[in-house]
């Protein structure tokens, strides 16, 4: 295997997008990276684990107990003066957004880049299908979106760029296709590689981190003013480009404006329909380039400065027809609504009518639009087999202690009426119809949560699961809120001693980590006076202690306490 | 650039665990190797604990989509019989299917019979191959963990992958860790016709 963080300039490696947003970091002097591994970003924790653990670097890496904390201990280090990056997937996002709001007003002193990894069709994502997009507007933060590895690797380091100039942190925003997408990178000069790790230094400025009224809302003047700036910077920056912009000289009476992997099934769908059509790429989703779309789509704002005229012949030169061609949610297409309004109100635009807002973007969904949009002719081909193509869900691994656990909780609550409560892990394969053990399924800490409230409102039995990396992540407020308004849930915390299914990172539990936290410790010291640790190949006694505490009247907890195989085989 | 291929596209079917992000990896530098653009896509979590999971490697002149699209693929590597029946979305009448003679059965189904899936493959194309690649694997080497290497070699000594089986072999030699190299090099050497 070739040595990903050789220091090799020019020379051309095969990267995952998530690899190459390694690489860009190295390259751009990274000195402080923490995370909370989630698919499909986890290999950058994996990776900057890895080089931090042999010693190949010489910053800082930390796989926190949550994204929130994750991006707290980033900010930290950015407000002490180092180049920080923090990544996490969608759902992370949300965790942490408390944290983020005013990271943004406050602006960052070390420059800070944020990745935050979508999932669209839910490959690896249970509970939504998240769209991260929303956090640009809302945040007033800016957001970049990589379409291949090449790009992850090169918006990485303008990101860090743009921080360090604007003084904002800045979100690099990928989705599967682009951070599991495989392709030759162009390597660039790693910084700071084998020197000492950098330490930074936190120099008081109350009117820089403190956010308090009245000062907070200065801030956020100051905010929207360098939002004002990075728009500038966006209409000229070469990420936003036009791909065959010989066309739209030659008015091209059509359009197509496209970001993200989106792009790259629009340029082999024009090959595969043989079109020639003008392709607006924008690698900023935030803050868009409006003049550079204006431009695109009305001739006479192409020819402002020269004849500034809405002359007929102008506006007949105008694009007849746009195709928006974005994944899920249509932020792009809402935009260029507003914005041809203003200049060329006739546009005719295409987007969500021949695009789903549901599941993500595929090569032929993407043909088949631009199919639509161009009047080509472009058939599917439609295979009725009238056959069943069996479905093979995932399942827990062969040998897994969790299969110790299913079987006694059947045996426990046999011919019982038992609510079960799911959570994020391998556990939610607890749903599967084989195991049948998981009645709702959420976020991560809240089968807890949500087990207290339906206790309140029903009383009836109920059993909720919680691995311990979640335990630790969400858990433990849930389970302070049990004790402290008083319901009787049971609480299987499955303690399997790693952070199993994003890839087996360790968590701050003992023995994931030597002298790590007792989970035990931390049940008791919330109050919970029935609590049992047990390992689950004892079935009897976990059998009869599960019987005996879904009888209780206040919260019990069990510990099933097992390695993962892929613990135990280290 | 050894020749003037347009594209190729493979996609390899199988259940998680089965080393498909290894094949994509040795495929995607022999490709590479060779002088040709190469993008693929892979799935990493959840869906590789038991699941099914197909990735895809396209390679040619210039290449810009990770993905395969629907109808497209020249060649559907499956490492399991069943799953070969999930590659019917990415074939087309010339596609080539050369499937791994192995059952992983799924859970509270009866598993399908070869007649039953050849037959359904044969609707679409009628290059299917099925080879006995973990039985031989088994047989010869004692383990059944090469079966995913013996099939991509088998396909460049059978040309059903445009690449040279040199390329491969280098490409073993360059992705494998140390400790199982030769056993992977026997594998390659194995599928030698």
């Amino acid at each position: 295997m070739e040595d990903i963080f050789q220091n090799n300039p020019n020379k051309k490696l095969i990267l995952l997008g998530n690899e190459a947003i390694v690489r860009g970091a190295l390259e751009a002097g990274v000195n402080f990276v923490s995370t909370y591994p989630g698919t499909p970003a986890s290999e950058i924790g994996n990776l900057f684990f890895e080089i931090s653990q042999k010693k190949k670097w010489s910053g800082y890496f930390e796989f926190s107990t949550n994204e929130k904390v994750a991006l707290e201990a980033g900010i930290g280090a950015s407000f002490s003066g180092l180049k920080t990056l923090v990544a996490m997937k969608n759902f992370g996002l949300n965790v942490c957004l408390d944290a983020l709001f005013p990271f943004v007003y406050t602006g960052v002193k070390g420059p800070a880049v944020i990745i935050v990894a979508d999932d669209p069709s839910c490959h690896s994502s249970a509970q939504s299908e998240e769209n991260s997009r929303f956090i640009a507007e809302a945040a007033n933060i800016p957001v970049l979106e990589p379409s291949d590895p090449q790009e992850c690797k090169d918006f990485v380091k303008l990101g860090f760029q743009l921080s360090e100039k604007y003084k904002i942190p800045i979100i690099i925003r990928t989705t599967t296709r682009v951070a599991h997408q495989k392709m030759p990178v162009i390597l660039g000069k790693i910084q700071n590689q084998n020197s000492k790790i950098q330490k930074g230094k936190f120099i008081k400025d109350v009117k820089r981190f403190v956010t308090l009224p009245p000062r907070v809302l200065e801030m956020k003047k100051e905010l929207l003013e360098k939002i004002e700036k990075i728009k500038i910077f966006s209409e000229q920056s070469k990420i936003n480009f036009v791909h065959n912009s010989k066309l739209l000289t030659r008015n091209s009476k059509l359009g197509i404006i496209t970001s993200g992997v989106g792009y790259l099934y629009v340029i082999e769908a024009l090959q595969e329909l043989n079109l020639s059509i003008p392709v607006l790429k924008l690698g900023f989703f935030y803050p868009l380039p409006k003049e550079k779309i204006k431009n695109f789509i009305s001739r006479a704002s192409r020819q402002r400065g020269e004849a500034r005229d809405e002359s007929p012949a102008l506006s007949d030169q105008n694009l007849k027809k746009v195709l928006i061609v974005e994944e899920l949610e249509p932020y792009l297409e809402k935009e260029v609504t507003r914005i041809a309004k203003e200049v060329n109100c006739k546009l005719e635009i295409f987007g969500k009518n021949l695009i789903s807002e549901v599941g993500e973007l595929k090569p032929e969904i993407v043909t088949s639009a631009i199919a639509k949009f161009t009047n080509k002719k472009y058939k599917l081909q439609i295979r009725n087999l009238k056959f069943k193509i069996p479905k093979r869900l995932p399942r827990l691994c062969p040998g897994c202690p969790y299969w110790l656990v299913i079987s006694a909780i059947k045996k426990a609550t046999e011919g019982k009426e038992v609510i079960f409560g799911g959570e994020i892990g391998c556990y939610m394969l607890f749903g599967t119809p084989a195991v049948n053990l998981q009645d709702y399924l959420s976020c991560m800490g809240s089968s807890v949560g949500i087990a207290h409230g339906i206790k309140k409102a029903t009383g009836q039995k109920i059993i909720s699961f919680i691995g311990d990396s979640s335990f630790f992540h969400a858990g433990i407020p849930a389970l302070i809120n049990t004790v402290f308004n008083k319901s009787n849930p049971l609480i299987i915390i499955l303690e399997n001693q790693t952070t199993a299914m994003t890839g087996h990172q360790p968590h701050p539990g003992a023995p994931a980590t030597p002298d790590g936290i007792k989970i035990e410790n931390i049940v008791s010291a919330c109050g919970v006076k029935n609590l049992k640790i047990i390992d689950q190949i004892n079935q009897e006694g976990l059998i009869n202690i599960i019987k005996e505490f879904l009888e209780k009247d206040e919260v019990s907890v069990i510990i099933a306490r097992h390695p993962c195989i892929f613990v135990a085989k280290k | 650039m050894s020749n003037n291929l347009d594209q190729f596209n493979i996609v390899i079917v199988g259940t998680g665990g089965q080393g498909q992000i290894t094949l994509l990896q040795i495929l995607a530098e022999a490709a590479s190797l060779e002088g040709y653009d190469v993008r693929t896509s892979e799935l990493h979590g959840l869906s590789q604990r038991g699941g099914s999971v197909e990735v895809h490697i396209r390679f040619g002149r210039k290449t810009y989509s990770p993905m395969v699209a629907k109808g497209k693929a020249d060649l559907i590597l499956a490492l399991e019989e069943q799953e070969a029946l999930k590659g019917i979305y990415y074939a087309n009448s010339k596609t080539n299917f050369l499937i791994n003679k192995y059952i992983i059965p799924i859970s509270l189904t009866k598993p399908l019979s070869e007649k039953e899936i050849s037959d359904n493959l044969k609707k679409i194309t009628k290059k299917v191959i099925i080879i006995p690649a973990t039985e031989i694997c088994k047989e010869k080497l004692g383990t059944e963990v090469v079966a995913g290497i013996y099939l991509i070699s088998f396909a460049a000594f059978k040309n059903l992958i445009p690449l040279k089986s040199e390329s491969i072999q280098k490409t073993i030699k360059k992705i494998i860790p140390e400790k199982y190299l030769e056993l992977n090099l026997k594998t390659f050497n194995l599928a030698r016709p």
